[in-house]
C-alpha cells in the first residue's frame, strides 16, 4: 500500500517540475526525497534487465550441462566421443558420436574454404571496386540473403543441389559395388548449402572491416605506384586482417550451428564423412531424433547438444579475444 | 611495346584477381536472384486465397496455412511483449546507469555469446527448461519464452547503438534544469532513441518469422485456429517455417514452396520497413 502512495506522489511532484509549483513539499530536500523512491526503483529495474543476458547465458550453460553430462557417464566418455557406431534404438544400443563430430568439423571447414573467398571478394567488390550506385544495389541484396529463413535454403538445396549431386554420383559410382546410392543427399550438398548460408555473415563483417581501413593507407600505396588491385591485396586486406578473421570465425559459428537447412540435404545417416556419403551433423542428429527419443537416447542427444555448445563457446571466446587484441593494436 | 611512361602497363595478375572479384560479387547477387526467382516461380502456383485462408483438413484433403499464420503472429506478439521491455531496460542500464568497466564488459560479452548460440541449442534449452522443468510442455508459450531469450541480444545491441547516438548535451541539459535521471530517460532519452527501438523490433520480427530449429521442440506443430484467444497460448502451435519443414519431410513440395514464397515476401517487406525507418532516422 505504501508503495503505491509514494509512487503516485512521485508522479505529482514530477508533473510539476516544469511549473515549479511544488505544493506538497516546499523544501528542496523534501521533494528530492519523495522522488527518490521512483529513482531507486527504476534504477533497480534497469539493473535487473541489464543482467538478464548474463542470467540467460548461465541458465543455458547449467541446463546444457545438467542434461548432457549424465549420458556421458552412463555410456563412458571414450566410448561416446570415440565410438563410431550410433544405434540408439537397437537392442544393445551404442552411442558413438565420433563420426557425427567429425562430419560437423569437416563440413564446416569445407564450407569455410568455399564460402570465405567468395564472401571476402564480394566484400572487396562492395567497398573497393564498385561505384556507389552499384554498391547500393549489392548491399541490400546481401542483407536479403541474410534474412531468408534457413528452411528455405534447405528446400532449394533439396530440390536443386541434391538432384545435381545425384547425377554426379551415378556417373562416378556407376560400377562401384560398395557405395550406397543416396540420390545426392551427401556431404558435398550440405557443404554447398552451408557455404551459401555463411556468405552474408562473412560479407557484412569483412566489408565493415575493409571500410574501416583509413583512406591514407590506400593513397600512400597508390602514390608509390602500386596498381589499385595490388593496393587491395597488399595493403587494404592485410590492414583489415583482424576484422576479416572475426568474419571467418563468425562464419564458422554460423556453419557449425546450422540445422534446418541441412537436415534433409545431408541425407542424415551416420557415416564416415566422405564427399559422396550420406552424413549426419551434430545439429541434424538432434533435429531428426529428438521428436521420438526417450530415456538414455534423449540424454545422448543432449550430449550431442553439449558438444555443439562447447564448440560455440570456444568460438565465442576466440572472437572476444580477437576483438580485444585488434582493438589494442589499432590504438 | 614502346618503353613510354604514357603507355599503361597491363599486369595479368591484376586482371585475374579483378576477374575473381567481379565473379564473386556476381555469384553472391546471382544466388539471391536465383533463390527469389525460383521460389516465386515454384510458389506462385501453390499460393491461392484458399491456401492462405483455410485450415488444413485431413478429411477433405485440403491444405491451408491460416492456422500457422495465426500461430506465427501469436509467437511474434508474445515474444516481443516480453523481450522488448527487458532488452530496452538492459540497453538503458548499459548506457545510462552502469559505470564503464568490468560489469559492462561482462554483460556485453554475454550478449555477444547469446547472439552466437545457434537456434538448435535454444531449442534444446527451451525444451529442457521451459518445457520440462517449468512444465509448459510443447506450447506456444514455451516457444515464445525460448525466442524471447533468442532475440534479446538483437534488441539490446540495436537499442544500445541508438542510445549511444543521443547527444550528451541532451543528458546534461535535462539534468542541468533539474530533471531526475529516470525523468530524463523517460522524456528525453527514450523518445530520441525511438527509431532505433523500432528498428530493433522489426529486426526481431524478421528473426522470429524465419526461426524453425528453436521452435520445433518447444512450440510444436499444431495447425488449428485458436478456439479461445488466451488458452491458445498453452496449446501446441507450429509457425509457417515449422509447417514448411513438415511439408518437406512428407515430400509435399508444392505446399513447401507456397509457404516459402509467403516467407520470402515477409522478409522482403521487413527489409523494406527497416530501410524506411533507418532512412527516416537519418533525416530527423
Amino acid at each position: 500500500m505504501e508503495k503505491t502512495i509514494s509512487l503516485s506522489s512521485k508522479g505529482a511532484v514530477e508533473g510539476k517540475v516544469g511549473s515549479s509549483t511544488a505544493v506538497r513539499n516546499m523544501s528542496v530536500k523534501g521533494s528530492n526525497r519523495s522522488k527518490s523512491f521512483a529513482e531507486v526503483f527504476m534504477s533497480g529495474v534497469f539493473t535487473v534487465c541489464g543482467f538478464a543476458a548474463v542470467a540467460a547465458v548461465i541458465a543455458i550453460t547449467v541446463y546444457m550441462l545438467i542434461s548432457g553430462v549424465p549420458a556421458i557417464f552412463k555410456v563412458g566418455i571414450a566410448e561416446m566421443l570415440f565410438g563410431t557406431e550410433w544405434a540408439p534404438t537397437a537392442a544393445e544400443p551404442s552411442f558413438g558420436i565420433a563420426y557425427i563430430i567429425l562430419t560437423s568439423v569437416l563440413g564446416t571447414a569445407a564450407a569455410i574454404v568455399i564460402g570465405v573467398p567468395v564472401g571476402l571478394l564480394t566484400a572487396v567488390f562492395m567497398s573497393e571496386v564498385a561505384s556507389k550506385n552499384v554498391a547500393r544495389v549489392v548491399k541490400p541484396a546481401v542483407e536479403l540473403l541474410a534474412g531468408i529463413p534457413s528452411i528455405v535454403y534447405g528446400l532449394l538445396g533439396l530440390l536443386l543441389i541434391n538432384p545435381l549431386m545425384g547425377n554426379l554420383e551415378r556417373t562416378i559410382f556407376a560400377n562401384s559395388k560398395t557405395h550406397v546410392m543416396n540420390g545426392g543427399a551427401n556431404l558435398i550438398s550440405a557443404v554447398l548449402v552451408l557455404a551459401i548460408m555463411i556468405l552474408p555473415t562473412v560479407i557484412n563483417s569483412s566489408e565493415t572491416a575493409l571500410r574501416a581501413v583509413p583512406m591514407h593507407m590506400r593513397q600512400a600505396s597508390l602514390a608509390l605506384g602500386a596498381t589499385p588491385t595490388q593496393t587491395i591485396f597488399k595493403v587494404t586486406i592485410p590492414a583489415a586482417k583482424s576484422g576479416i578473421i572475426t568474419a571467418i570465425v563468425l562464419g564458422i559459428g554460423r556453419a557449425v550451428g546450422e540445422a534446418m537447412a541441412i537436415v534433409l540435404v545431408s541425407g542424415n545417416t551416420v557415416n564416415v564423412p566422405l564427399p559422396f556419403n550420406s552424413v549426419r551433423f551434430l545439429t541434424t542428429g538432434i533435429v531428426s531424433e529428438m521428436g521420438y527419443a526417450s530415456g538414455l537416447h534423449r540424454q545422448a542427444l543432449f550430449t550431442i547438444g553439449l558438444v555443439l555448445f562447447a564448440f560455440i563457446m570456444i568460438i565465442n571466446i576466440i572472437i572476444n579475444k580477437i576483438l580485444k587484441d585488434g582493438g589494442s593494436n589499432e590504438r | 611495346m614502346r618503353d613510354s611512361i604514357c603507355q599503361k602497363h597491363i599486369r595479368i595478375s591484376d586482371n585475374i584477381l579483378k576477374f575473381f572479384i567481379y565473379l564473386s560479387a556476381l555469384i553472391s547477387v546471382g544466388i539471391l536472384v536465383g533463390i527469389i526467382g525460383y521460389v516465386a516461380y515454384r510458389g506462385v502456383g501453390a499460393v491461392s486465397w484458399e491456401f492462405l485462408s483455410t485450415v488444413t483438413s485431413e478429411l477433405n484433403g485440403t491444405f491451408g496455412i491460416i492456422g500457422n499464420i495465426v500461430n506465427t503472429l501469436y509467437i511474434i506478439v508474445i515474444s516481443l511483449l516480453i523481450a522488448t521491455p527487458i532488452g530496452i531496460g538492459a540497453a538503458v542500464y548499459l548506457t545510462e546507469y552502469a559505470k564503464p568497466g568490468r560489469i559492462v564488459k561482462t554483460i556485453e560479452f554475454t550478449t555477444e555469446t547469446l547472439a552466437g548460440i545457434p537456434s538448435i541449442i535454444y531449442g534444446l534449452f527451451g525444451m529442457a527448461f521451459f518445457g520440462i522443468s517449468l512444465k509448459l510442455g510443447t506450447s506456444i508459450l514455451c516457444g515464445c519464452l525460448t525466442l524471447t531469450i533468442m532475440v534479446l541480444p538483437l534488441i539490446i545491441r540495436t537499442t544500445q547503438e541508438s542510445l549511444k547516438t543521443v547527444p550528451l548535451g541532451y543528458r546534461t541539459g535535462a539534468l542541468g534544469i533539474g530533471a531526475t535521471k529516470w525523468y530524463m530517460i523517460r522524456t528525453i532519452i527514450l523518445p530520441s532513441a525511438m527509431p532505433g527501438i523500432v528498428t530493433a523490433v522489426i529486426l526481431s520480427i524478421g528473426r522470429i518469422v524465419g526461426e524453425s530449429a528453436a521452435l520445433l521442440f518447444t512450440a510444436g506443430a499444431g495447425y488449428y485456429l485458436p478456439k479461445h484467444i488466451l488458452s491458445h497460448a498453452v496449446k501446441s502451435g507450429g509457425t509457417l517455417t515449422i509447417q514448411m519443414y513438415l511439408s518437406m519431410e512428407r515430400g509435399e513440395f508444392d505446399h513447401a514452396f507456397g509457404i516459402a514464397l509467403v516467407l520470402v515476401a515477409i522478409v522482403l517487406v521487413i527489409n523494406a520497413l527497416t530501410k524506411v525507418v533507418t532512412n527516416g532516422m537519418k533525416k530527423a
